[in-house]
């Protein structure tokens, strides 16, 4: 049985859904963060799918530029969580809500 | 052919024009800015009285030298620079010293130069010294400006710069109640009058393209009042006042000329303004200023000789305001307020001759009353000075004993402005007079008799009201120092000098210093004989002088054209109007056709010489019998009751309160404050700015910090942004 198209964008879908399901109920900031990533690369798969569909590489050329902001953001968003644990002792995002201290 | 040659202008720049203006605005800024640091009498004086003082003689050797604008034909011209120029509308900052204004600069220099003296004097000891003269030398650049520009705009800026001046001196005394409201009239009525004169000129403008008096080839500018003269006399009908023609431009400028010289039914401010310093009171308000109005009418001659309605106004007018002002006159008790109203009843006589035709002796009697109410101001000012800043005749009398030189001075300037023969007043008066009588080209036939006739009652009122100021300060019983619980003490330097501080009354009067005698002596002798440039041929012929005499022959050239052609025939049957005939009467060619400058003229007819000579006769008949009632009246009985009517001045102070004053002020205060300030603007801005803040409150819920919050708020936008192309991604697929 030949993988169809659909499957994976069935999947990427529910992978896109946990994200924002994610982002929404957890609090703690390194769930969050990882949520966002489980997002991004749900739309990576859908790339590569489409790709593979239409046979034009330019989806995956996208792909290699979502995973290259994809690490950009995981660098500075890790620093900016430990800035904020180092500060308030705490990875709780509901603690973080005023900007000063 | 011959305007030609009077207005072909020497193109010469003569650059000592402008110092006239100039030297007083130096004063004014020296005094200004290095006057107020020093606080040095003497230097403020001297400042003040050079900066006149060359302009002085910077007018007279303009005007007399060997081809001064008093000789020559054509006027001087200095060109400064290119004002505006937008389109064709052009305006020049520059300045023209023809024989009119070469006579007003002449008269004003002078008699403002012995006024700065004077006040040097009369200013002793205040605390705004330095803010005095500069305002005065303000003053004297603004007038001085006025008179020599050469077009109407500049002109302007030195009409409302007189009235700045005039505003500020007389609310000059800022710890005085009266003075602020009194400067914020002058102020609020000559607005009235200049809305007149800017409609004027920009008719002008529309209808000649030009806004200048003179012809300039040089700088490719022709004269406005040239283009009116080849125009068409209006019809002599109330329609023309509307018809937006030279009519219009003539009446338009006459309210200009109202507001300024405090004709009805603008005179109301001049009276207030006497709360000034008492030589702000002779110079803006009797000698200079406020003949500016005649100035204008009479360089504007041109046009008002085109229009016969607005000539008929203005000579009903003039005589109107003249026997008004006369009859309040003769009532007041403030020695000011009387000579105040003196000047109004006198201006009236100036349009009167305007009105009727007689510009150079409209002219003639500006400058006499320059030299004798300067004089008669300067003298009440010495009274009031020597009687520790006393207004109120009634508590003066018998001051000849205490101030002989200011009595001798003053009797010259009482005899001048009462007609008596040989005093300068004499002459321009009678000229008046007669001129009234005679005319025949402006005045509807009979109007002239009318109108003379009120004339010579206000000669006689005149004689009357001036005998009654003498009598009650100079001559009858000593009554100062006797009731100090009188009711309204007048005092008008606020008690700024010591002396008169202190013990008010205790003093008796006292003669005058130096600086303030030296100018009413000069004042007084040329009220006495300044009328002997002007001595009518009537006169003059018993002892063989010339048909024109000298004023006559100097100011000839500027209102010696008059225009050929004649008013449209139906207009002229309606109202019987007699078109101007080409006739002279006692040599004056004033509107006859052009003539030369002493050119040849007709000799008057020997009946007409001796009923001009009858004339002469009646007029000092009138002064003498006038001199003679109010002698009779006062003499014994100085404080006798003057009706109440004439003593509240007919009420128009409290007319013009209750009809336009209390009505504005209502408006404003319930309609425009209370509904549409507080109501419309201020309600509008105010729910403006509440929905705003009501906006805010509501949005910043979604700042509150939850970074989940933001999260929410990211996915719902992404949820509408995607349902909505969804939704009409199925739309186009159901299709």
């Amino acid at each position: 049985m030949v993988p169809q198209l659909s499957w994976y964008l069935a999947l990427s879908a529910v992978l896109f859904t946990i994200g924002v399901v994610g982002v929404m109920i957890k609090r703690n900031v390194i769930s969050m963060f990882m949520c966002i990533e489980l997002m991004l690369n749900a739309v990576n798969l859908t790339f590569v799918a489409f790709s593979s569909f239409f046979r034009d590489l330019s989806g995956q050329l996208f792909v290699f530029i979502v995973m290259t902001v994809a690490a950009a953001e995981a660098a500075v968003g890790l620093g900016i969580i430990i800035a904020i644990f180092r500060n308030r002792e705490s990875l709780d995002v509901d603690d973080a809500r005023s900007l000063k201290l | 052919m011959s305007s030609e040659q009077l207005y072909c202008l020497l193109l010469t720049a003569y650059s000592m024009l402008r110092y006239i203006i100039f030297a007083p605005l130096a004063g004014a800024v020296i005094n200004w800015l290095v006057g107020r640091r020093l606080r040095n009498e003497r230097f403020i004086g001297i400042v003040a009285c050079a900066a006149v003082g060359v302009s002085t003689l910077i007018a007279f050797y303009l005007a007399f030298n060997s081809n001064g604008a008093l000789r020559s034909t054509q006027p001087i011209m200095d060109h400064l620079w290119t004002w505006i120029q937008v389109g064709k509308f052009r305006a020049d900052f520059a300045l023209a010293m023809d024989r009119l204004s070469g006579i007003y600069a002449l008269f004003i220099t002078f008699v403002g130069l012995l006024i700065h003296v004077f006040a040097t004097g009369y200013m002793h000891g205040d605390r705004g010294y330095y803010r005095f003269f500069a305002y005065l030398n303000l003053f004297m650049f603004a007038m001085l400006t006025l008179v020599l520009a050469d077009n109407f705009l500049l002109m302007f800026v030195g009409w409302e710069g007189v009235g700045l001046c005039s505003y500020l001196l007389i609310g000059f005394y800022l710890d005085k109640d009266e003075a602020a409201p009194a400067a914020k009239k002058a102020f609020i009525a000559n607005r009235v009058g200049d809305w007149g004169f800017v409609l004027g000129l920009m008719l002008v403008f529309f209808m000649t393209g030009s806004i200048s008096f003179f012809d300039k080839p040089g700088y490719s500018v022709s004269s406005a009042l040239t283009a009116i003269s080849t125009l068409p006399i209006d019809g002599f009908t109330w329609h023309a006042i509307f018809a937006g023609g030279v009519t219009s431009i003539a009446v338009l400028l006459f309210i200009g000329a109202t507001g300024k010289s405090a004709q009805i039914p603008l005179f109301v401010w001049l009276p207030d303004a006497m709360a000034g310093p008492t030589p702000v009171s002779a110079l803006i308000h009797a000698a200079t200023m406020v003949t500016a109005g005649v100035y204008m009418v009479v360089r504007c001659n041109t046009i008002f000789t085109h229009a016969p309605t607005a000539m008929f106004i203005v000579a009903i007018i003039g005589a109107g305001t003249a026997l008004f002002a006369a009859t309040i006159g003769i009532a007041q008790n403030d020695i000011k307020k009387v000579l105040a109203y003196s000047t109004i009843s006198q201006l009236g006589y100036m349009f009167l001759a305007c009105g009727v035709g007689a510009f150079i002796a409209a002219i003639f009697h500006v400058m006499t009353h320059a030299f004798f109410k300067a004089q008669l101001f300067l003298g009440s000012g010495s009274v009031i000075h020597g009687m520790h800043h006393e207004q109120d005749m009634r508590r003066m009398g018998g001051l000849r004993k205490y101030m002989p030189i200011t009595w001798i001075t003053m009797c010259a300037g009482w005899l001048a402005i009462c007609g008596v023969p040989i005093f300068a007043g004499f002459f321009s008066k009678d000229e008046i007079l007669w001129k009234t009588w005679s005319a025949s080209s402006f005045v509807p036939a009979g109007f002239n008799k009318a109108l003379w006739f009120v004339g010579a009652i206000t000669a006689l009122l005149t004689a009357v009201y001036m005998t009654r100021l003498m009598v009650m300060t100079f001559w009858s019983n000593e009554r100062f120092g006797a009731d100090h619980s009188a009711d309204h003490h007048q005092t008008e330097h606020g008690g700024h000098s010591a002396e008169g501080a202190h013990e008010p009354h205790a003093h008796k009067p006292h003669e005058s210093p130096l600086s303030m005698t030296v100018p009413l002596i000069v004042l007084a002798i040329l009220s006495t004989i300044g009328g002997l440039v002007g001595v009518p041929y009537a006169l003059s012929s018993l002892a063989g002088g010339r048909p024109d005499n000298y004023f006559e022959r100097a100011l000839d050239p500027v209102v010696g054209h008059a225009p050929e052609s004649t008013t449209t025939g139906e207009a002229t049957s309606e109202v019987h109007w007699q078109t101007p005939p080409p006739q002279e009467i006692d040599g004056k060619p004033a509107f006859g056709p052009a003539h030369e400058a002493g050119g040849a003229e007709h000799a008057a007819s020997a009946t007409e010489l001796n009923e001009e000579r009858l004339f002469t006769l009646i007029s000092v008949v009138i002064a003498l019998v006038g001199i003679a009632i109010g002698w009779l009246m006062f003499q014994r009985q100085p404080l006798r009751q003057m009706p109440r009517l004439l003593e509240n001045k007919y009420y128009v102070d409290e007319a013009y309160d209750a009809a336009i004053i209390n009505p504005i002020h209502v408006t404003s205060r319930e309609g425009l404050w209370k509904i549409f300030d507080v109501g419309v603007i201020d309600g509008f801005l105010h729910t403006l700015g509440r929905t705003i803040v009501d906006l805010g409150r509501t949005f910043r819920y979604m700042q509150i910090g939850f970074v989940r919050g933001y999260a929410a708020i990211i996915l719902a936008g992404a949820l509408i942004i995607i349902g909505y192309f969804a939704y009409h991604g199925a739309q186009l697929l159901m299709r």
